[in-house]
C-alpha cells in the first residue's frame, strides 16, 4: 500500500517514539468522559515530556537578492537539540497518526485517485469553473473581486475595509495571506490585524512567519511561547503551563474578536456548483472571525475550486486524516451567502497560479490542498524546521512552490531533499512531489542568472543529510528509499544527497549504502 | 483588461494538455452492523465530544452545568433565558454559558453534527457560548461524509457547519486543550424529533 510504512511499535501497540528520552506518562492534555487520553486535532498520540528550556533557533537570514541559505539555518536548528528533537517527534507522530487513519479506510487509495482526478479535471477547465463559481456566489449575494497578484489583493481588501471605516480585522489562518504579505501591508495603512488561531497568533506576536502550514508554531517549545506571551500579552513569564498559556490567549483575544469591525478567512475549497466556500479549523476561530463582525472577507486562491458539493465527500475525508491523523477537523464550515444584516466578499487571487498552470512539469502542484503531510514525512523538514527555508511554504511542497515566486531567492531549496519519494507517497492528491523537486533542480541548474556553483548546490542539502545520526532516523522510516531512487540519480550531481562527501564538509564515515546493508534498511537499528 | 478577464484569459491560454474527465463518485460501504448510533457516539467521543444517549434535557443541563446563568435555547424542548430571536448583534451573546440547538443530521464516520444557520438563529452563538448542547434525532445519522454531501442542506443554507467535538488546539507542544477559542465542551443528546414540531 502506498505511503505505508511499518513503524516500530511500543508494548502498548502505539508507534514507538523516535526519541525515547521524550517519554512521559502524562502531559495533562484533555481526556474523554471515560478518563481516556484523547489525541484528536493536532495532539500527539502519546504524551511527550517537555524538554528543558533552550533559546529558540531562529529561521533563515534573509538578504536582498541572495539565495536563502537553508543549510546555515538548518545547522542552527540542529544545534538546538531540544527543539530539534521535539519537532522531529511531533511531526513524525502526525505522520504515524495519518497512517493509522489510512489503514482504517479501505477505500483510501480510491479516494486519493478520485481527489487527484477531480483536481486535474477542475484545473484543466478552470476558466469555466471560476465563472460558474462567481455567478453562483453573486446570485447568493456575495461580492466577488479578482486580484492578479498579491499587491492587487491587498489593495482590494484595503478598499473594502476603508469603505466600512474598519479599523480592526480579525482573521483565521490563511497561507494565501502569508504569501501576499497581507499583515505587513495592513500595518502600513494603519489597520490592526489580529490572528485568531493560537499557533498563528503566537507567530504573529513573535513576528515570525508560520513554520508549518497546518501547525504554525510547531518549532516552538512551551518556554518559547511563555516568553512571547509575557513580552506581548503581559502574562506570567515564569508560568509555561500549556493550559495557562492557551487560556490566557483565549481571554486576551476574545475582547478583540467581540469589538472587531471585520473578519477574514481563507478557504480550503470553493465549490463552483453552489458558490460555496469551505473553511476547516480545529479552534472554531474561522467561524468566530466570519460570524461575529458584520463584514466577512474571504481570500481564495483560484486553484481551490472543485466542481460539485459531492466532491467534498472525497476531499473532506482526506484532508484532516492526511494532515493530522484525525478523521475530520473539529469544524468544517460551509459559507454560501451573507447572513441577515451581514456583508460577504470574496477575493479570487491568481498570484502566479495561472502561469504555473501553463508549465507542463509543474502544473500538478496546483492540486495541493495544503494538508502538510509531505512536510511531516520529510526527513529534511523534520530535522531543519520550517523557518530554515526562509519562505512562505516550507518542506517538500515549499520546494516546488517557492521557486516560482522568486527563482533566485529560493534557488537552493529544491536541493534540500533526499528525493526519497515519501512525500509523493503520502500526498492525498497524488502530486509527484519528488519528481517535481528533481525537475526544479534541472531548471535551476540550467538557469544562468542564479549564480550558484555546483559545489554550493551540493552543500545546500549537505548538513542535514550528512549527519549520520540525523539521516539514519529519517531513512529508517522512509519507505523503500532506494527502490524509489533510480540509478541515474545516484551518480547525478543534481542529486546532492548522494554526493557522499564529494563536496560535503561533514561527510558521514559510513556511506548510506553501507549503512543500509548493515542494518537491513534501518530495520535492525534503532534510530 | 480587468483583472477578472486577465485571469480568465490566462487560465484558458495555459490550459494543461490532455483529457481529464470528471469522475463519477462511487459510494464506499460503511461497516456498521448494530446501527449508526453506536459508531456515531464512539467517534464523537474520540473527537472530544460528549455523547448522551437520551433523557430529559432539563436534567441533563442541571447535572452538567449547575453553574450556568445564561442559557440560550434554539429548540422547543427547552426554554432558556436568552431569546436568540431578540439578539441585535452577535457580540450580545458573549455572556452565554450554554447554548442548546438541534442538528439537522449526524455523520457516523466522524461523529459530526451539521448545524445550519436556521438551527442556530444567530450563527455566532455556537462559538461564543462557553458550552454547546446539540440535540440529534437517532434516525438522522448518515453513515459517511460521502452520503452527507448528497443531502440537500448544502444547497439551501447560507451557512452550515459540521461540528465534531468542541473547539480544540494542540498548537503548543501537541498538548490537547479543549476550548481554544470557541466552546469548551460539546454534548450531543440523542433526542427524537417530536412529531408536529
Ligand atoms: S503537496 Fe500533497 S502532501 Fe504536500 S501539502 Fe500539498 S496536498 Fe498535502
Amino acid at each position: 500500500m502506498s505511503g505505508s510504512e511499518e513503524p516500530r511499535r511500543a508494548e502498548d501497540g502505539l508507534p514507538a517514539l523516535l526519541h525515547e528520552d521524550l517519554h512521559t506518562a502524562d502531559d495533562g492534555g484533555a481526556r474523554g468522559s471515560g478518563g481516556e487520553r484523547l489525541s484528536h486535532g493536532e495532539a500527539t498520540s502519546r504524551p511527550l515530556q517537555p524538554p528543558a528550556p533552550e533559546p529558540q533557533p531562529r529561521g533563515a537570514k534573509l538578504y536582498h537578492r541572495k539565495p536563502v541559505d537553508h543549510n546555515e539555518a538548518a545547522q542552527r536548528f540542529i544545534d538546538a537539540p531540544r527543539h530539534a528533537k521535539m519537532h522531529d517527534e511531533r511531526l513524525w507522530d502526525l505522520r504515524q497518526k495519518r497512517d493509522g487513519q489510512m489503514h482504517g479506510l479501505p477505500e483510501w487509495e480510491d479516494l486519493r485517485e478520485l481527489a487527484s482526478t477531480i483536481k486535474q479535471h477542475t484545473l484543466s477547465n478552470l476558466g469555466d469553473y471560476l465563472e460558474q463559481f462567481e455567478s453562483q456566489a453573486k446570485a447568493n449575494g456575495i461580492h466577488v473581486h479578482w486580484a492578479r497578484d498579491g499587491a492587487e489583493h491587498n489593495r482590494i481588501v484595503h478598499g473594502i475595509l476603508a469603505d466600512h471605516g474598519a479599523r480592526r480585522l480579525i482573521k483565521s489562518k490563511s497561507m494565501l495571506t502569508e504569501e501576499v504579505g497581507f499583515r505587513d501591508y495592513m500595518a502600513s495603512v494603519g489597520i490592526e490585524v489580529v490572528e485568531t488561531d493560537l499557533g498563528e497568533r503566537i507567530q504573529q506576536l513573535d513576528e515570525e512567519a508560520p513554520s508549518h502550514i497546518v501547525v504554525p508554531a510547531v518549532h516552538k517549545l512551551r518556554s518559547d511561547v511563555a516568553d512571547v506571551f509575557a513580552r506581548e500579552l503581559g502574562t506570567d513569564p515564569a508560568n509555561d503551563d500549556v493550559h495557562y498559556l492557551a487560556e490566557q490567549q483565549r481571554e486576551k483575544t476574545r475582547p478583540l474578536i467581540l469589538e472587531a469591525d471585520a473578519g477574514m478567512t481563507g478557504a480550503n475549497f470553493a465549490v463552483a456548483e453552489t458558490g460555496t466556500f469551505v473553511v476547516c479549523t480545529n479552534e472554531g476561530n474561522a467561524d468566530l472571525s466570519a460570524n461575529v463582525p458584520p463584514l466577512h472577507i474571504a481570500s481564495i486562491g483560484i486553484e481551490k475550486l472543485i466542481p460539485r458539493i459531492t466532491d467534498l465527500g472525497v476531499f473532506i475525508r482526506l484532508l484532516s486524516r492526511s494532515a493530522l491523523g484525525s478523521p475530520i477537523t473539529q469544524y468544517t464550515s460551509h459559507f454560501r451567502g451573507p447572513r441577515d444584516g451581514g456583508e460577504m466578499h470574496i477575493v479570487l487571487v491568481d498570484n502566479g497560479r495561472s502561469a504555473r498552470l501553463g508549465e507542463p512539469e509543474f502544473w500538478q502542484s496546483l492540486k495541493c490542498i495544503r494538508c502538510g503531510a509531505c512536510m511531516n514525512t520529510c526527513p529534511v523538514y523534520r530535522r531543519s524546521g520550517g523557518l530554515s527555508y526562509g519562505a512562505t511554504y516550507s518542506g517538500p511542497i515549499g520546494l516546488i512552490l517557492d521557486p516560482s515566486f522568486d527563482r533566485r531567492r529560493y534557488s537552493s531549496l529544491p536541493f534540500a531533499s533526499t528525493l526519497n519519494g515519501s512525500c509523493t507517497n503520502v500526498c492525498p492528491v497524488k502530486i509527484n512531489i519528488h519528481e517535481q523537486i528533481f525537475a526544479w533542480r534541472k531548471v535551476l541548474a540550467e538557469s544562468h542568472d542564479i549564480g550558484w556553483s555546483k559545489q554550493a548546490m551540493m552543500k545546500a542539502a549537505g548538513t542535514v543529510l550528512s549527519h549520520p545520526t540525523l539521516y539514519r532516523a529519517s531513512i529508517a522510516t522512509a519507505e523503500g528509499a532506494l527502490k524509489l531512487l533510480p540509478d541515474f540519480m545516484v551518480a547525478n550531481p543534481l542529486n546532492s544527497w548522494t554526493a557522499r562527501g564529494r563536496a560535503m564538509p561533514d561527510a558521514p564515515k559510513e556511506t548510506f549504502h553501507q549503512w543500509y546493508e548493515r542494518t537491513n534498511g534501518g530495520k535492525e537499528e534503532p534510530s | 483588461m480587468s483583472a477578472r478577464d486577465a485571469i480568465l484569459a490566462a487560465v484558458r491560454a495555459n490550459r494543461p494538455q490532455g483529457d481529464h474527465p470528471l469522475p463519477e463518485l462511487p459510494i464506499f460501504p460503511f461497516a456498521a452492523e448494530g446501527g449508526l448510533v453506536e459508531p456515531f457516539l464512539r467517534n464523537l467521543e474520540a473527537m472530544g465530544g460528549h455523547g448522551v444517549e437520551g433523557g430529559d434535557i432539563e436534567g441533563i443541563l442541571r447535572a452538567q452545568f449547575p453553574q450556568a446563568n445564561v442559557i440560550a435555547s434554539a429548540v422547543p424542548e427547552y426554554r432558556g433565558n436568552r431569546d436568540l430571536a431578540q439578539v441585535s448583534a452577535p457580540n450580545d451573546l458573549a455572556d452565554v454559558d450554554v447554548a442548546i440547538v438541534r442538528a439537522e443530521f449526524g455523520v457516523a464516520e466522524t461523529g459530526s453534527v451539521l448545524l445550519p444557520d436556521t438551527a442556530l438563529t444567530v450563527n455566532a452563538v455556537a462559538y461564543l457560548a462557553q458550552h454547546l448542547v446539540v440535540l440529534l434525532a437517532p434516525d438522522a445519522i448518515v453513515p459517511t461524509l460521502q452520503e452527507a454531501y448528497r443531502r440537500p442542506e448544502f444547497h439551501r443554507h447560507r451557512y452550515a457547519s459540521f461540528h465534531t467535538g468542541p473547539s480544540a488546539t494542540a498548537d503548543i507542544e501537541g498538548v490537547l486543550i479543549h476550548g481554544a477559542q470557541g466552546v469548551r465542551s460539546l454534548s450531543v443528546v440523542m433526542c427524537p424529533l417530536k412529531t408536529g414540531s
